[in-house]
This record gives structure tokens, sequence and C-alpha cells, in this order.
């Protein structure tokens, strides 16, 4: 069991507000993703339901429970850094057997569930090894198999790819999406990459200067951003915001129309553009143009569009896929 | 970036190195060798450097003379005694300094570093006569409590810098992974702070023993370390320098080893922070 629960969370470091006044609901098993721009709040937020910070107001419920004045070591929460946080002096083993050690387990027991989680994570062959010998996906699976063994009721991740590269990311991502699925275990997982966010999450929560912008599942974010912000933030490439006539006469201050979803043809259409950059992938088209009146657009085709810098375009909302927002940047319908 | 030098200039600064060396090491050598002198060759003039009767005479009388052992003992008692009861208390304050700072720590810190700066001969009135009433004087306990004291900012001081250069998550994963505040300081924090914790622990105790001042005035024959049996030659009778060079010798021979074999230690403990 590991739900956990914010109710009205302030946090301030002095006269600085960083978190204020959030309210959320992380239901038992979920894979909660927070996410924001740097500085949005979203690491302080894990630190304030780790037990690492203390809340300036507000209660942290785990499991139905007030855990707002329980210690970090009390709140039977697993964590893994960014950094890793290995402890250099301790082999692999010994990383992954500390927490068992500090909960005063017997040894046998250690060993079995040492074993256990090195052989889930593939580090039986580095057990004995000290984690400066380790490459960085293995330190990360070490982090992880140091998180698993405790049988925590969530797991709290924090930016635990950051530092690896582009492949092994992936990868991890890969794993770590499978081991909630076999574990079934509740995850909190802060990151900056909303790519992560939208493969990892069942929930993902939008952080924006200390609130909460939009809680929901990812594919309600994509389809239905309560605001500029969410709009702006998730989907890659982002969504284009387009401002006056246009939106003007669908009755908004701004509209906004994600980069595949979009007509092009050479001879006619509403707007009228030039071809800054075509980038061929092959399986995609992505199309920099400029529209006249308007401003610069991504666009997103399918398949291989033949199209070259300075040719001139026109481009064609699809009705269906419009968003709509009001002059405060709330959605309209 | 190294420095391209020539060859010449290389020799240069090596003779160099090596003078200063010398001096900065010669009245040192000059007592050494002194010891093994007759008084008479001690006080010869022109000094006699090499050539004299070598013996160890001074040596089997400064032995007869005074319980250099018992001396000795009192030395290692106080210099580590002390300063194992200084780290006891040094490490949880820096651990608070570094770790869980609060709005006045770092006057906090410059205070205990100030109480360094007022001279010692300022606080002896009151401390002989506090000893006096407490029947401390010429006790172990006594100068031990004194020695840790006016130890104890440089090794809180050398701790927290030590202690900075930790990353704070590690401690922080230690917290997550259910230790408790005790068990954080004894399993991840002292061990990783290990290097740091041995040459602050040398350095304090090379200067505990050497401390002069409040050794010979807190005490007189039962508490007394090697200091004062230095000091016990040197009157009232007037100066037997042979003799005064073979107890010197005696009594910095295990520090001075201590040191040699430590250096590295000592010298990353000195430069700790300074360079990075």
């Amino acid at each position: 069991m590991g739900s956990i629960a914010l109710k009205s969370v302030r946090k301030a470091f002095g006269a600085v507000s960083v978190i204020n006044g959030v309210d959320l609901d992380i239901k038992d098993g979920e894979f909660a993703v927070f996410v924001g721009p740097s500085g949005c709040g979203k690491s302080t937020l894990l630190r304030l339901i780790a037990g690492l910070e203390d809340v300036t107001s507000g209660q942290v419920l785990i499991d139905g429970k007030d855990a707002t004045n329980v210690g970090p070591s009390k709140r039977g929460l697993a964590m893994v850094f960014q950094s890793y946080a290995l402890y250099p002096h301790m082999s692999v083993r010994g990383n992954i057997a500390f927490a068992l050690k500090m909960a005063g387990q017997s040894a046998e027991v250690i060993d079995q569930k040492v074993r256990k989680a090195a052989g889930t994570l593939n580090l039986t062959d580095y057990l004995d090894r000290k984690p400066r010998q380790l490459s960085g996906g293995q330190r990360q699976r070490v982090a992880i198999g140091r998180a698993i063994v405790r049988e925590p009721k969530a797991f709290l991740f924090d930016e635990p790819l950051s530092n690896l590269d582009a492949a092994l990311r992936v990868q991890m991502r890969v794993e770590i999406g499978e081991l909630h699925n076999a574990l079934k275990t509740t995850m909190v997982y802060v990151t900056h990459d909303q790519v992560e966010a939208m493969t990892m999450a069942n929930k993902i929560v939008v952080l924006d200067r200390g609130s909460v912008a939009q809680v929901g599942t990812p594919l309600d974010l994509y389809n239905r951003p309560n605001g500029l912000f969410v709009a702006g933030f998730i989907g890659s490439p982002t969504m284009n915001l387009i401002r006056g006539p246009s939106a003007e006469k669908r009755g908004a201050a701004t509209i906004g129309i994600r980069p595949e979803h979009s007509d092009v043809s050479t001879t006619a259409g509403e707007w009228p553009s030039t071809v800054r950059l075509a980038e061929h992938l092959g399986s995609d088209t992505f199309v920099h143009a400029e529209a006249d009146g308007i401003g610069p657009m991504t666009l997103r085709l399918e398949g291989e569009a033949p199209l070259t810098a300075g040719q001139k375009i026109f481009v064609t909302p699809r009705e269906a896929h419009l968003h709509k927002f009001d002059k405060d940047g709330k959605r309209i319908g | 970036m190294a420095l391209k030098q020539s060859t010449g200039k290389r020799i240069g600064v090596t003779v160099v190195a090596w003078v200063v060396a010398f001096l900065i090491f010669f009245p040192i050598l000059w007592t050494f060798i002194t010891s093994f002198k007759s008084e008479i060759d001690a006080i010869a003039m022109p000094p006699k450097f090499l050539f004299f009767n070598w013996t160890l005479e001074n040596y089997f009388e400064v032995q007869e003379r005074s319980n250099y052992l018992k001396f000795a003992y009192n030395s290692i008692v106080l210099s580590i005694g002390a300063n194992v009861v200084g780290l006891l208390i040094a490490v949880p304050a820096a651990w608070s300094m570094a770790f869980a700072p609060g709005k006045r720590t770092k006057d906090l810190l410059m205070w205990m570093l100030s109480t360094k700066m007022m001279p010692a001969v300022g606080a002896l009135v009151p401390i002989y006569l506090i000893f006096r009433n407490l029947h401390l004087l010429d006790s172990l306990f006594g100068v031990g409590v004194v020695l840790m004291l006016i130890n104890l900012p440089l090794l809180v001081w050398m701790l927290y810098t030590y202690f900075k250069e930790i990353p704070v998550d590690i401690l922080e994963a230690a917290r997550m992974d259910g230790a408790s505040l005790l068990n954080e300081i004894l399993y991840v924090l002292t061990p990783m702070a290990v290097p740091g914790i041995a040459s602050t622990m040398l350095l304090a105790v090379i200067l505990s023993w050497n401390e002069a001042f409040w050794t010979l005035n807190l005490t007189t024959t039962n508490a007394a370390p090697l200091p004062a049996f230095i000091a016990s030659y040197s009157a009232p009778e007037g100066f037997f320098w042979a003799k005064l060079s073979a107890a010197s010798t005696l009594a910095i021979a295990p520090i001075l080893i201590l040191g040699w074999f430590s250096q590295k230690q000592l010298v990353r403990g000195l430069t700790f922070g300074a360079v990075k």
C-alpha cells in the first residue's frame, strides 16, 4: 500500500515561496510524474514528500496517515537521486544491503534479498565492486537496487536519468517502466523531460512556478491542455500558438494547433507560408515555416514530403484539433 | 598547466628548497648532535659539528635522573585522550554546522576561531584558581580537559571544511534508507571522512604533544608530560646543554617519527580546501 496525498502544501525558503499550496492525490500503484521547467518546484515537492524538507504549512499523508512531522527515515519511502548518491566506501552489496541492515534484518534475509535484487537488475557479477568501478548505467541500477530491496511504500525518483547518455536513458526508461509493471508499487518521478513524462506516467502533474498547472493522463494533457502553459509545455515539437485575426474569428484570444494537425498544400489554404527548413527523418518530415503575418510555425508531415527551403506552401489547421484559449490563457470549450 | 622550466632554473630551485629545508631542520639536527656530546663539548667555542667524542652518557643520565617513560606515558595519554574526546564532540558539531546550518552558524564558527586569538596567559590566573579549588592541578584529567578545549575550535573547523566537501545527497540517501542520525554519522559520514578525520587528529595530537604553556603551568609531577621533562633540565642549576638536548631528543622523537610517516596526510590536511 502506498497512496500519497498532499493537502494545501506550502514551502517557503525565507521570504521566497517555492510551493504555493499544492493539493494532490497519488493513488496506490500509480506512476506519477512531476514535470515542469527548471525552477518550477518539482524537486522541492518530491523532497517534501520524502521528508528531506519540512513543509511550511499543509499536510503530507502517506497511506492516509499524517506524515507531515515524520522524519525521512520513518516514512517507508525509497528515493533514487539524480547523482545516484551511492555510498562510495561500500561495495555494491553493502550499498544494497544498507537499508536492510538499518532495519535490523538478519544476515540470511539480507543476503537473500540482495541476491534477488541484484538478479533483477543484472548486478550479480558486480556485487563486490565499489561504485567508482561501475559505469553510469550500473551505478543507476545500484541506486534502484538499493531502493527496491526495502520493499518501500513508494519509490521517489529525482531526475534519475539526466546524467546518462541518450541511448542508455531510453534503455533505463524502459527498465524502470518494466519494474513498475512488475512491482506495482507507487512511483513518483521528477523530470524536466516531457518525453520521459509522456512515456512513463499514468498521471502527469505539470508544475508551473510552484503551483499545479494541470493533472491528468499523458493523453489528457496532450489532447486537452487546460491552458497556454501546459499547451506549450507538453508535446514535442511544441504546439503552434497563434494570436491575431485567425484566433479572433474563432472566438479566442489565442488558438493552438499541434504540428501534426495541419494540412499542407502547395496551391491553396488558410495561411500562406514560406518553408525555412525541412528536416527529413524518413518516417516524418518536420517543416519549419514562416507564416505570413503570423510568424514561425512547425509542421509535422507523415512520410517523405518533397519540400525545400524557400518554397511557398499553404497551411490549413484541422478544426477538430484546434485548441482555443481566452485572454487569460485558459482553455475555452 | 605545467610551467616549462629550463634545467638551470630547476637546479636552482632545488638547491634553494634544500637550503631552506636544511635551515628549518637545523635546530633539530643540532639538538640531536649535541645530545651525544659531553657537557664540555656542548659549549665549546667554536662549536664542534661532527668531530668530538660521541657518547650515550647523557641518555643514561637523563633516564636515571628522571623517569622518561612516565612523562612519555602522560604525553601519550594527554595528546591522544584529549583529542579523542575532542573528536567525539567535534564530529557532531561539525556535522550540524556543515549539513544543518542555522542563521548564525557562520558567526559561531568565527567566534570559536576568535577564542584562539586571545593570548593563553590571559586565562591563566582564573583557570589556575579554578583548578586549585577543584583539586584538578597536576591531574591528567584536568590538563586533558584544557588541552581538549584549546584544540576544539581547530578540530571543528577542520572537520567542518572536510564535511563541506561531502555531497549532501549521500547523507540524504542514508536518511531515506532508514538510518537514524547516529547511524548516518557512524556508518556513512565518518567512513567517507576518514582521511580528513585522520589528518585532523594527527595535527591535533602533534599540537597537544608540543603544548608547553598549560602543561608547565598546571602540572608538577603526576600529570607532567614531556615538555615538563625538557623544562626540568633548564633550571635551577643552570643549563646543561647536552642533557637538555638528550631530553629534548627523547621528547620530540616519537612525534617526529609519527609526523615523518604521516606527512602525506598532514600536508593534505593543511592544504585542504585551499587547493582544488
